[in-house]
């Protein structure tokens, strides 16, 4: 099979999905005649119809709403936000009632919220927001942040097959830089199982996310200078898988966590926290971490390049940790 | 008044509101005797729009109550023990004592969504709810309540406006009890109704007395057979009263007392008796056996809500996700091929009628927005989008009133609050001449 953009596995998910289940329908604003903003749902319309492909008014907080209203008669729709920067706008609706409904009256939203997310492509301070942790402090969502085009596809699949809100975040800067071979059939990734991206034995780079790459390539320049890093790309978020991060760490002894959210709160947190509950004695340095900056996303280049984590800044904290 | 309810159908509807007042004023007492966890909201004086406005409803229509439509859950055939072991966080509750009141649900048998305590989020749930019973071709109706306080959450626009747009069989009502915990309406919203507010949406909509259990009865019966034949969505504000405060811990002093006077010479299930008599629908024995038989059901479920058990500690950990507990299967009443491709495949494309600039439109138009007859809704029975011609004069007149004629709600005048000198006067014109600075005229 020839090789296809990120932006394409998701479309070919949503095709795939739709065409397997006629309880899957989409759901958002401009997804249907335009296609999307960044055309993931080009050409849905056209074969599902407008039963199945939904435009709506600009309401995010009644397209969560509807789609989980939906998925109590046993539909399972796919949300897009079209930015999900504009997730915060049906914040209550995803925290409060969507998260919450199983684990309070055991009603299950098999459903799916998905957009585009993260800086690098000078989208300003509105339409760069990486805001998973807002949702990772709450139980009864899954999240998912894929890298790669495969890894995209599968996830989208198995999410729309999941029985639970799943989130899926997908890293505009990704969109169209990268592509792969994606396995033919019905091609599936497992939800909640983080994969090792590069072994190495001197330490552990955990990532996610367009910083998944940055550390591959941060792995590749240290690789020349003698320290071999295992990089870890989560892929699922939540729920977290914490034994390949600790198997890991209980190999290599040092770990750095580098992610595109900002740093109070990001999940390096939560990360160092896992690794100090199981893996303390294993431990040879500090848990280290690269993150953006504790700031919004700023709009300039010059100021965005400040903002988020990069190559050279991955490189110099690893060099540090690799001196304990 | 002639309507089309048999006998049985109108000691129904004086069972279920009887029911809902004797329950709820059982667990007042249970609250006095703390064996409630936690709040107590009560739905005296209201108990005629729970009971009027579900009773219309089939068993496969949907309902998402508010806190103070216990009595909604009660006719959708929710046993009374139910709503005891919710408020008394027992292990037999339905929610096995994870939520408490009535924020409980069942997917699979009565169709009724949990409510959640961020009001108006559950316009568009429901909403959602609608489309797919119409999308799996079921036919049904989706109902759902807000209050007066609730209307103004962005959700409850957001929800309603979607509504409208998809033609949603869905039915709104507006529970207009007067007061938003402290807040009367009049200081929330500058509308003399908030039915009102339907023009906007291009939607139906009502206004009844909400005391009068047989006249929400037959708006709802109308609105829900409008929003089955494929015109809906639909709104009813009934005006009723909150005759308690918000909760138990309320004392409510903030309500003018004048104002519950006139309420409690309206109750709801005495107006109801009192008709049932005159229409000779019932006699005195009648209404015994009614009473008799409700306080032995409620003996009987109380009984077992006290005895049962709390949940055990460990249940806090589990049930955060669902991992296989339930199958979840729509239950398809048209043919999945019709939702597949080829069937299902459109040439697609927007088709605007004219360019909605300046067509019939005077340089400054001051107008009433005109309904949408038609609509570019997704899965409407329309197949192709249409936008309406803006000059046209509406075909129907969106807003029908059926106001009862002895109708007078006691409003607070907007800026001024219930104790207000000139609040009292309005309402109780002997306290006039109590304050000789009246008499020079200075409010």
């Amino acid at each position: 099979m020839a090789p296809i953009t990120m932006i394409e596995g998701i479309r070919q998910a949503m095709f795939e999905e739709m065409d397997r289940d006629a309880a899957v329908v989409a759901i958002g604003e401009d997804i249907g005649v335009y296609g999307g903003a960044f055309k993931a749902t080009e050409g849905l319309i056209a074969r599902f119809g407008r039963e199945r492909v939904i435009e709506t008014p600009i309401s995010e907080t009644a397209i969560v709403g509807a789609a989980c209203g939906m998925s109590f008669l046993g539909l399972r729709p796919v949300a897009e936000m079209q930015f999900i920067d504009f997730i915060a706008c049906c914040f209550n609706q995803v925290t409060n009632f969507v998260a919450k409904s199983h684990y309070l009256w055991g009603a299950p939203v098999p459903m799916v919220i998905r957009g585009p997310s993260g800086g690098g492509v000078h989208g300003g301070p509105f339409h760069s927001a990486n805001p998973e942790m807002y949702f990772m402090h709450t139980p009864g969502l899954k999240i998912i942040y894929p890298s790669t085009p495969s890894d995209a596809k599968g996830l989208l699949k198995s999410a729309i097959r999941d029985n639970n809100p799943v989130l899926f975040f997908e890293h505009k800067f990704l969109y169209r830089r990268i592509k792969e071979e994606v396995p033919e059939g019905d091609h599936l990734v497992p939800i909640g199982k983080a994969i090792i991206r590069r072994e190495g034995t001197d330490l552990t780079i955990v990532s996610y996310a367009a910083m998944a790459h940055t550390s591959m390539e941060a792995a590749e320049q240290l690789a020349k200078e003698g320290i071999e890093a295992e990089v870890i790309d989560l892929r699922t978020l939540l729920p977290l898988d914490r034994e390949t991060i600790l198997t890991s760490v209980k190999k290599t002894n040092k770990l750095l966590i580098v992610h595109e959210d900002t740093r109070t709160g990001g999940i390096a947190g939560e990360i160092a926290a896992i690794v100090c509950e199981g893996a303390f004695e294993d431990l040879d340095g500090p848990i280290a971490r690269v993150t953006a900056l504790d700031t919004p996303v700023p709009y300039a280049p010059t100021l965005e390049e400040r903002f988020l984590p990069n190559t050279e800044k991955v490189v110099a904290a690893a060099r540090e940790l690799a001196k304990y | 008044m002639s309507n089309p309810l048999t006998r049985e159908q109108h000691l129904e509807l004086y069972y279920f509101m009887q029911l809902n007042r004797q329950l709820e004023e059982r667990m007042v007492r249970l609250f006095r005797q703390n064996k409630i966890v936690g709040g107590l909201y009560s739905s005296l004086g209201q108990e005629a729009v729970s009971v009027g406005s579900c009773y219309p409803l089939e068993k496969k229509d949907w309902i998402a109550p508010m806190i103070r439509n216990i009595g909604a859950l009660l006719v959708k055939g929710v046993p009374p023990r139910d709503i005891f072991t919710q408020h008394m966080a027992k292990y037999t509750s339905p929610t096995l004592g994870k939520d408490g009141t009535s924020h409980f649900g069942d997917l699979k048998v009565r169709h009724i969504v949990s409510p959640i305590s961020m009001l108006g989020d559950l316009i568009p749930v429901m909403t959602g709810v609608a489309m797919a019973g119409r999308y799996l071709g079921q036919n049904i109706v989706a109902l759902t309540w807000i209050g007066d306080g609730g209307s103004s959450t962005g959700a409850f626009h957001e929800g309603l406006n979607l509504a409208a747009q998809q033609r949603a069989p869905f039915v709104l009502i507006v529970e207009n009890n007067q007061w938003a915990y402290s807040t009367p309406v009049s200081r929330q919203v500058p509308v003399k109704n908030l039915a009102d507010r339907a023009v906007a949406y291009g939607i139906r909509s009502w206004i009844v007395d909400g005391n009068d259990v047989l006249a929400v009865y037959k708006a709802s019966k109308e609105a829900v057979d409008e929003c089955r034949a494929g015109r809906g969505p639909a709104l009813i504000e009934v005006k009723t009263m909150r005759m308690r405060g918000h909760a138990q811990h309320d004392p409510a002093e903030y309500v003018p007392k004048q104002m519950f006077e006139y309420w409690k010479a309206r109750d709801p299930i005495a107006l109801y008796e009192k008709y049932l008599t005159e229409n000779k629908i019932w006699d005195s024995k009648t209404k015994a056996e009614i009473d008799a038989r409700i306080e032995r059901e409620l003996d009987v479920e109380q009984k077992f809500a006290e005895e049962s058990p709390m949940p055990p500690p460990e249940l806090a950990e589990e049930g955060v996700y669902c991992e296989g507990c339930h199958e979840i299967e729509a239950a398809w009443q048209r043919p999945k091929a019709e939702l597949m491709p080829p069937a299902c495949s459109i040439e697609p494309g927007w088709q605007v009628k004219d360019y909605g600039a300046f067509a019939g439109v005077e340089a400054i138009t001051k107008q009433i927005a005109a309904p949408i007859v038609s609509s570019a809704g997704n899965g409407s029975k329309v197949a192709k989008p249409v936008v309406k011609h803006v000059g046209k004069p509406p075909q129907k007149q969106p807003v029908r009133v059926m106001e009862p004629e002895t109708l007078e709600v006691p409003r607070v005048p907007f800026g001024r609050g219930p104790k207000d000198k000139s609040v009292r006067e309005t309402q109780n014109p002997r306290d006039r001449h109590q304050n000789p600075r009246d008499k020079r005229g200075r409010r």
